[in-house]
């Protein structure tokens, strides 16, 4: 048994050690956000965030990953209540047949946390491992460019959104 | 009395030596020159410079990134401190606009730019003083017929005494053989060409040559392993590590595209190398294999039954005839304390580097990778932390880093598993020790994208 936590949940994993991330994510534990794309590490489909950085799924054991947090793009909101960055990618109508949006979602999403005022360039730089073969390139960048908008002024503190001491 | 004389003796062998000292040391300024008009220059021998600047990768060391072709400003860090190159494009007052055919000519033979000014070996004029004079004219007029960039060269940072130019001139003195090549006349003229643009323009001993405490290339040591930006330049004497002999076919075949199917691909400061040989004549990169391969030499009979087997165990698992992913790795890897490394390997190399998926596009076989039998663990750590980018705008091999994924634990145990199970060497010494220098950034690594042709099977091309 491995112990993994995925948004927030711990779990107790019984795959083997060497089974990548994607399986245990997608066939264990029912999570089909992140996808199946190339299975070789090099279109980002697979993409989740392992304590706040961007990882390929598909090519990291689960050895790797014991006793880490995971986050999933299930993590980043519901249906219901979308979070910031899955709003924004709606809001900008991003996704065309929508494979590629989960890894986009957490490639940036590991991107913001880390670096909430990217530059275009830092946005771009980031993305590269993402393929999209839809070629929504230029909304998905305008997504990310929205969320990481959406994102720092709803964790600014008051005072520094306009409100006058 | 006597005395006296002794003292004025002293004096007078101190001031000869001190003469005879700037004689040595002291270079006259050339006189500047307006810059001369790029139609000035003839055509055929701009082409011929170019094709030579290809060789010698100028562009490389003389283009900072992001930065203006051939502008200069790269940082070149040194066991001495950091030296900034020059700019190289014609413009009169930041670059070599001013500059006059002889300036250029002094400074490939004997390192002394147009002010007199000893320059430091890091540009490979211990290499480029090989060069004819007519190559040096033409190799003169490329940089002279492109668009002037002002662009100021930022100033070195020296360690005292390192940063008084005049030290040169002692090692000069001490390490400068001077130029022009002499061919040998009982070798092909093949091999003579070859001579004279390895060890001359192609500067491949700057890297593949170890350096002694005053950063000269050893003498007794042609192209015996050296190192570069962060990698370990491989051995191209009778030392090559490679599992599979090289030969000259492979060896042009790899200069010229930037991989072959068992060598691997070209990466790290390489790839830069290979990406300029692209362009080259056959010729050319034929007779510099031929050249190479002498310093190489014949491969033992050990070496090729080694060679041998390792392409049999490539070929056997490109066949399918083993199907090494899974629960299977593990449980092997479990007896003999592989473990937590074959399990790694298994899930996430073996899908690339034992797939079915040729070169270049698909991962080498690790049983064919140099890497595997390596001096030291660098590469293979550098390769795995930071992957193989893809190039902008073409069909390029790319793998992802694993950086983020792997802990230093974890890669220590990838690659002691990996050693240990693709080549039939020792085990590593100091393992953890260049893991924590690479992974932390304190020997930086250079990373860049690979350009690879196709020129043999055109059946591969428009595969993704």
């Amino acid at each position: 048994m491995t112990k993994l936590t995925v948004n927030g949940r711990e779990h107790d994993i019984s795959s083997a050690p060497d089974t990548p991330l994607l399986y245990v994510l997608r066939d264990e534990l029912v999570l089909n956000g992140a996808k199946f794309g190339c299975g070789l590490g090099q279109c980002g489909a697979c993409t989740v965030v392992v304590d706040g950085t961007a990882v390929l799924s598909c090519v990291t054991p689960l050895l790797l990953v014991a006793g880490k947090s995971v986050t999933t793009v299930e993590g980043l909101g519901t249906a219901h209540e979308p979070g910031p960055m899955q709003r924004a990618f709606m809001q900008e109508q991003a996704a065309q047949c929508g494979y590629c949006i989960p890894g986009m979602m957490m490639c940036a999403h590991a991107l913001l946390q880390n670096n909430p005022r990217a530059t275009d360039a830092e946005i771009r730089t980031a993305l590269q491992p993402n393929l999209c073969r839809c070629g929504t390139h230029m909304r998905i960048l305008r997504a990310v460019r929205r969320a990481a908008e959406t994102m720092r002024t709803a964790q600014a503190p008051a005072s520094a959104r306009g409100a006058v001491p | 009395m006597t005395g006296r004389l002794i003292a004025l003796l002293v004096a007078l062998v101190l001031i000869l030596l001190v003469a005879a000292a700037f004689a040595v040391a002291w270079k006259p300024a050339i006189a500047p020159v307006a810059p001369p008009q790029a139609a000035s220059f003839d055509q055929a021998l701009v082409r011929r410079g170019a094709a030579l600047a290809e060789i010698g990768n100028c562009i490389a060391c003389h283009t900072a990134p992001g930065g203006k072709t051939l502008a200069g400003g790269r940082a070149l860090p040194s066991p001495f401190g950091t030296i900034f190159s020059t700019n190289i494009t014609p413009d009169a007052d930041t670059g070599i606009g001013s500059w006059p055919g002889e300036a250029f000519q002094r400074s490939m033979r004997q390192g002394v730019d147009r002010a007199g000014r000893h320059l430091y070996p890091v540009f490979p004029y211990d290499h480029f003083t090989l060069l004819t004079d007519d190559d040096n004219r033409a190799l003169y007029a490329y940089p002279m017929t492109r668009e002037p960039v002002r662009a100021q060269t930022p100033a070195n940072e020296l360690r005292f005494p390192f940063n008084i130019r005049i030290g040169l001139a002692a090692w000069k003195l001490l390490y400068l053989h001077k130029g022009p090549y002499q061919p040998d006349r009982s070798r092909s003229d093949a091999w003579n060409r070859g001579a004279y643009l390895v060890e001359g323009i192609a500067h491949c001993g700057a890297c593949h040559t170890p350096r002694n405490g005053l950063g000269a290339e050893r003498r007794g040591e042609l192209l015996a392993s050296g190192e570069a930006e962060g990698w370990t330049a491989y051995a191209l004497n009778q030392a090559s590590p490679a599992p599979v002999p090289w030969d000259a076919r492979a060896l042009a075949f790899y200069l010229k595209n930037g991989w072959h199917e068992a060598h691997g691909i070209s990466r790290g400061p390489m790839a830069e190398v290979t990406q300029s040989l692209a362009s080259i004549s056959d010729s050319d990169v034929g007779a510099m294999a031929t050249y190479i391969m002498s310093v190489m030499g014949e491969p033992s009979a050990e070496r090729r039954k080694r060679g041998e087997a390792a392409l049999a165990e490539a070929r056997k698992n490109a066949a399918g005839a083993t199907e090494s992913s899974g629960d299977s790795e593990t449980e092997r890897g479990g007896a003999n304390n592989d473990g937590a490394g074959a399990a790694i390997y298994a899930s996430a190399c073996a899908v690339c580097h034992d797939g079915e998926r040729a070169l270049p596009f698909g991962g080498i076989h690790f049983a064919l990778s140099t890497e595997m039998y390596g001096p030291n663990a660098k590469n293979l750590i550098n390769v795995t932390l930071f992957g193989l980018p893809g190039a902008e705008g073409e069909q390029s091999p790319i793998m992802p880093g694993f950086a983020d994924a792997l802990g230093d634990d974890e890669l220590s145990a990838l690659v002691s598993y990996l050693r240990r199970r693709f080549s039939d060497q020792p085990q590593w010494n100091d393992i953890d020790q260049d893991i924590r220098a690479a992974h932390s950034g304190r020997r930086p690594v250079a990373i860049h994208p690979t350009h690879v042709a196709l020129p043999d099977d055109a059946s591969q091309r428009g595969k993704p």
